[in-house]
């Protein structure tokens, strides 16, 4: 029984557009194996995985999983009804709960009979409970999923899956949003939970998280799978040079001396959407030439931090300070003209207006400048001109700069946004998760930019999830944790894991 | 295998096809409803057309008929593209009409030079005084501005009732529920003797142009459209949405209450409570048609305005209730919408997969 | 006082609840919608759908549990053409809804007038009478209050009762509760998002037509152009102020009920100090101000307005 083939994905294709997602990938699945698919963003991981739970239908290809006696039989496409009949769950990038219900009630939907005149939840109950004992997981079942952590609302995700019989478990990216510590538990408990015959794949695009975890990792990279090895025989040059195609150059920082202060936040306390992401009185120190790196796990307070600088928020009490000329106003003007580019969290969200071209976001945050408009009438001739020179200077490739900006790929939005920040020679630049979702060309394209500006004497806010980017671009690295910074004494992993996760000394 | 997928960017010919395709299909569809009353659907076609292209007078009437929608079309596109729902067109066009009443009856005199930019610029105030409470309710409260502007329309025409049986009252109007005349300084000028059609189709033409240009080539308009597509990343980018949305909110108020003020000063001549036949809705239908473009806006409401007075003359000859009007319009909004779905989506075939012989697809 | 006699008369109640009734129904057929994630603003619309269809039927010849039926199938069928341009087209909610309202309108306005011809006074039906239930008609206040209502505002407190029971206590309640908080969790437990829209919908503009189905059938016997007059706008705002649930629904119809039995009464005490249009005004003031009140804190479904699209993710 062991070692048998639980799943099989033979030669899947999916085609979005005309972009590419997956090219006739195959890979087989055995009982009780941990499988980790790597690639980086972009990759075509997720779309793969969304059309082996019925998201997608695929273009061609075809799917078979074992049914309970072992034997493989093919899968319907197309219906995640279908993949939870077969036995798989899968636990998604963005949780798939309704804030509004409490875990047991997410636990349970679906897998009641919808026109029931009542709910008979005791049976349910128990087994749940079962699960939690069995496998070490454990979650409150009547609280509201909106009141749960983050970590919490993965427990529920999981136990979701598991109540439903899935004998094969993927994991989307499952450690983006916790601490090394919390990985490590999860991991542990999926190691039982094998040994126990469950079958998992896990996604991720962290070199050091498969290599630890693993049985096998299979490599995707642009959407064709270009290698799989058993994880005993692998190492990170070697998956890396899968992932990326070819050996990836590191930028290398300079040491560089500091000049003034160009972001002071002096005991500053601003109110957030929940406790843990208020800050209370804060001290932050940012100067010219220095990219300082704040670490932590989105929630504790990052958002907040970036909303107060971006001037989209007020604090309730102290000092704001860019350049040394204090803040009064906090509105996106106010910040902008006091010499702060904004890189946002969410580019879709909140950098650019999808439907106008390129041109107009290029130009949206200095419209009263003389050069573009002229008594509120826009030169379009001087538009376009400015778009242009910006496209080649910053090598933002598209449709055109008349086209419409939600036609970029993430990579090329980013560097739209990159030319507007960069051009304005900011004092300070706030780069919040600046390459979240983009492949490692683009990424490091963008680390490059970042290190040019602290070299021209611009001061660097960076905040991000992944550590190792933090580590290779910072000079200083802060741990945000519960609305409250933490200097970190060294750049070493582990250390700044646990104060990540609140186990300060 | 049938597969939708977003267009990159929608030609030219569908943007311009799709409204055209729409009107026409909603004109072909009210064969159902005329079937049903039992009238010659020839016979009843021909009538419409007589009724717009019939006569000279048929074609000013229309021209007549349009010059309000033109108006509280310019009104909807200006709010829709900024994702404000301004569905109190019809309350603004009353409170402006109310204004030139107020103002034009008799209160000052002078020669029309004067009073007629008097009457328009107290009646494009009223008008955006009537949106500027919602767009505050909105911005400061959060309050959702489809319920209060709608709701404003009940409250505004009671008050215009009240107003007509008080103050207003004509005091020669034996006794009916009407104002007092509009001075004839303060009229507007007929364009052709004889006809109906009045000036208040130039100024409607000019607010058309007008708004093109702001929209398309001003600061003030990329930002409204900025609003209007992404207001989140608008604010991020420094934009003042609330401002933005408040200027929009008094310039589309402003441009319903011109409407009333055309209507009074330059059709009736006086106020009633029917001054309106539903302008103010009519003209988000007008503006949906034009696809939220303000040149557009002129065509479609020509169309509108073709549909009711080809149909009120069809009416008269055949008997078929004028309602058809009303049907036709609503219809051709519903066509616009699936136009434009289909204008932003393309179906492909694809081959079928000849690879997979287990490929048990259930649905595309 | 005189207040306080208006207030405790039970003719005050009874016209209360008589008031109340049709915005039951529309308050919670808008909740219907809405809470599955889909903004109904046909509801204008619908209602006079509903109580033209209705009195329609039975002035064919139907009888009045008939004409009923024949509303709610209207009211169900333009929601579909809703529910098909909303959820798998997903196009603006917003214009899909007045574009409804419009359209039912006219729909109903025109075959109206072609089936029967101007005459000076519209014809009528025999609508429902009021339901005398022998013994419990005899107790105090309660009995005229409630016991003399007819049989169609029994069927709004039903409805009130079987939504709450349907939405607390079924599985499928949890799946409509989830479908307008994160379609996605719905999609990746194996149900249909648009199912469960699409019939949310349908079935809530069936309600919603019940509602002007009492317009002709209960509270008056005849159809009138106009007689909406804009009760479904108001639903809209009540079934913000009621939160989307159907308790503090029927409580919102009842207050607001209240409030306009109470004007009438009031208009007859100060009726000559007091133009008759300011009463006429207050029940739309009273929506808005409603309205405002509860619009800083109002939990929308998280999923309302925002089309959710099979395989696109």
């Amino acid at each position: 029984m062991i070692n048998d083939t639980v799943l099989s994905l033979n030669k899947l294709s999916k085609r979005f557009g005309t972009v590419v997602a997956n090219e006739s990938v195959t890979i087989d699945l055995k009982r009780g194996e941990i499988l980790s698919l790597l690639g980086e963003n972009g990759a075509g991981k997720t779309t793969l995985m969304n059309m082996l739970f019925g998201h997608y239908m695929p273009d061609s290809g075809s799917i078979q999983v074992a049914n309970t006696q072992g034997q493989l039989a093919p899968l319907t496409l197309g219906h995640p009804q279908a993949a939870l009949d077969a036995g798989i769950g899968m636990v998604h990038q963005h949780f798939t709960l309704a804030e509004n219900l409490s875990a047991i009630d997410n636990i349970l939907l679906g897998s009641e009979n919808l026109f029931a005149w009542r709910r008979s939840m005791d049976a349910a109950r128990e087994k749940i409970n079962d699960i939690m004992q069995r496998t070490g997981l454990s979650a409150p079942l009547d609280t509201m999923v909106g009141k749960l952590s983050v970590g919490e609302r993965q427990r529920v995700e999981i136990l979701k899956a598991l109540y439903r019989d899935a004998r094969i478990l993927v994991l989307d990216e499952p450690t983006a949003v916790l601490t090394p510590q919390e990985a490590d538990t999860l991991f542990a408990n999926i190691h039982i939970m094998a040994k126990d015959g469950l079958s998992v794949i896990f996604i991720s695009h962290k070199l050091r998280e498969v290599l630890a975890f693993s049985h096998r990792i299979a490599v995707l990279r642009h959407g064709k799978k270009v290698g799989e090895i058993a994880t005993k025989d692998a190492d990170e040059k070697i998956i890396s040079r899968l992932m990326v195609g070819a050996d990836t150059p590191v930028t290398p920082r300079d040491p560089l001396a500091i000049g003034a202060p160009v972001l002071q936040l002096i005991d500053i306390c601003v109110a957030g959407s929940s406790a843990r992401s208020s800050l209370d009185k804060i001290n932050l120190t940012v100067s010219a030439n220095e990219i300082v790196g704040i670490a932590g796990i989105s929630g504790n307070g990052q958002s907040t931090l970036a909303q107060v600088i971006s001037g989209l928020t007020s604090p309730t009490s102290g000092r704001l300070e860019i350049a040394s000329q204090p803040i009064h106003k906090y509105t996106p003007t106010s910040l902008l003209k006091a010499g702060v580019g904004r890189i946002p969290e969410d580019r879709h969200h909140d950098g650019i207006i999808g439907a106008m071209s390129v041109a107009e976001n290029l130009a949206i945050e200095r419209l009263d400048s003389s050069d573009i408009q002229k008594n509120g009438f826009l030169r379009h001739q001087e538009l376009k001109a400015n778009a242009q020179k910006l496209s080649q200077k910053y090598d933002i490739r598209g449709p055109g700069i008349e086209a419409e900006t939600r036609l970029l790929s993430g990579g090329n939005i980013q560097k739209l946004i990159l030319a507007r920040v960069f051009e304005a020679s900011p004092k300070l630049i706030l780069a919040n998760q600046p390459t979240r979702g983009l492949d490692m060309g683009a990424a490091s394209d963008v680390g490059k930019r970042l290190l040019q500006a602290r070299e021209r004497g611009a001061g660097v806010l960076l905040i991000s999830e992944d550590l190792d980017e933090l580590l290779a671009l910072s000079d200083r690295i802060i741990i945000m944790h519960d609305g409250e910074l933490h200097v970190a004494p060294s750049h070493d992993r582990a250390q700044i894991g646990l104060i990540m996760a609140g186990e300060v000394s | 295998m049938i597969r939708i997928e977003p267009r990159e960017a929608p030609s030219r010919r569908l943007t311009i096809g799709v409204p055209v395709a729409s009107a026409a299909l909603a004109l072909l569809l009210a064969a159902i409803p005329l079937s049903f009353a039992g009238a010659n659907i020839g016979e009843a076609y021909q009538e419409m057309a007589k009724g717009i292209f019939g006569s000279m007078f048929a074609f000013t009437e229309m021209l007549t008929r349009a010059t309000p929608l033109i108006f509280t079309g310019l009104a909807a596109t200006l709010a829709f593209r900024a994702k404000l729902w301004n569905i109190g067109a019809e309350g603004q066009l009353y409170l402006g009409a109310m204004a030139a009443v107020a103002v034009g009856t008799g209160w000052i005199d002078g020669p029309p030079m004067l009073l007629i930019p008097i009457i328009l610029i107290a009646g494009a105030l009223a008008g955006a005084l009537g949106m500027a409470g919602p767009a505050y309710l909105k911005t400061r409260f959060g309050a959702d501005e489809v319920v209060t502007t709608l709701l404003l329309n009940f409250i505004i025409l009671i008050f215009i009732q009240m107003m007509l049986e008080g103050p207003l009252k004509d005091p020669m109007g034996m006794g009916w529920p009407q104002s007092s005349p509009v001075v004839d300084n303060a009229l507007l000028p007929q364009i052709l003797p004889r006809m109906r059609l009045h000036y208040g189709l130039v100024i409607a033409l000019v607010a058309a142009v007008i708004a093109h240009i702001m929209l398309s080539k001003s600061v003030w308009g990329l930002k409204l459209r900025a609003v209007g597509e992404n207001a989140a990343a608008a604010l991020h980018a420094g934009i003042g949405v609330k401002r933005t949305l408040m200027s929009a909110a008094l310039i589309s108020g402003a441009l319903a209450g011109l409407a009333g003020v055309s209507e009074v000063a330059g059709l009736r001549g006086y106020l009633t409570t029917d001054l309106s036949p539903g302008y103010g809705y009519t003209g988000i239908v007008v503006a949906m048609l034009a696809g939220l473009s303000p040149l557009g806006v002129v065509v479609a409401a020509l169309f509108i305005a073709s549909v009711f007075v080809g149909a009120d003359t069809m009416s008269r000859a055949m008997g078929v209730s004028s309602y058809l009007a009303d049907l036709v319009v609503s219809m051709s909004l519903i066509c616009v919408l699936v136009g434009g779905f289909i204008a932003r989506f393309t179906v492909k075939m694809t081959p079928s997969n000849k690879n997979s012989p287990t490929t048990d697809t259930g649905a595309a | 006082m005189e207040i306080l006699e208006i207030l405790l008369s039970e003719n005050f109640w009874a016209a209360a609840l008589r008031i109340a009734t049709p915005l039951i129904f529309g308050v919670l057929g808008a909740l219907i919608c809405e809470k599955s994630g889909v903004l109904n603003l046909g509801i204008e619309g619908i209602f006079a759908a509903g109580a033209m269809a209705g009195w329609m039927a039975v002035w064919l010849g139907a009888g009045l549990w008939t004409g009923l039926l024949c509303a709610a199938l209207t009211g169900a069928f333009f929601g579909l053409i809703h529910a098909i341009l909303t959820v798998p087209l997903g196009l603006s909610q917003h214009v899909s809804g007045l574009g409804i309202t419009m359209f039912a309108t006219s729909v109903s306005y025109f075959t109206y007038r072609t089936a029967l011809p101007q005459v000076s006074s519209p014809p009528r039906i025999e609508p429902f009478q009021p339901l005398d239930i022998p013994i419990l008609s005899d107790i105090p206040f309660l009995g005229p209050v409630l016991f003399q209502q007819t049989a169609m505002t029994w069927l709004a407190l039903v409805l009130v009762a079987l939504v709450w029971w349907v939405y607390n206590r079924t599985p499928l309640g949890q799946a409509l509760r989830a479908v307008g908080d994160n379609p996605n969790a719905v999609d990746a437990q194996g149900l249909s998002v648009y199912g469960l829209r699409m019939g949310a919908i349908v079935a809530g503009s069936a309600c919603m037509a019940l509602g002007g189905a009492f317009l002709t059938m209960s509270a008056f016997d005849a159809f009138f152009f106009g007689m909406v007059n804009g009760r479904g706008w108001i639903c809209i705002a009540l079934v913000i102020f009621a939160s989307w649930r159907p308790g503090k629904a029927l409580l919102g119809a009842l207050l607001f009920g209240a409030f306009d039995a109470f004007q009438v009464r009031l208009q007859t005490e100060v009726g000559a100090f007091v133009p008759s249009q300011v009463f006429l005004m207050a029940p739309y003031i009273l929506s808005i101000f409603a309205l405002v009140i509860v619009a800083r804190r109002a939990e929308y479904p998280r999923a309302l307005l925002t089309p959710w699209f099979k395989g696109q993710r």
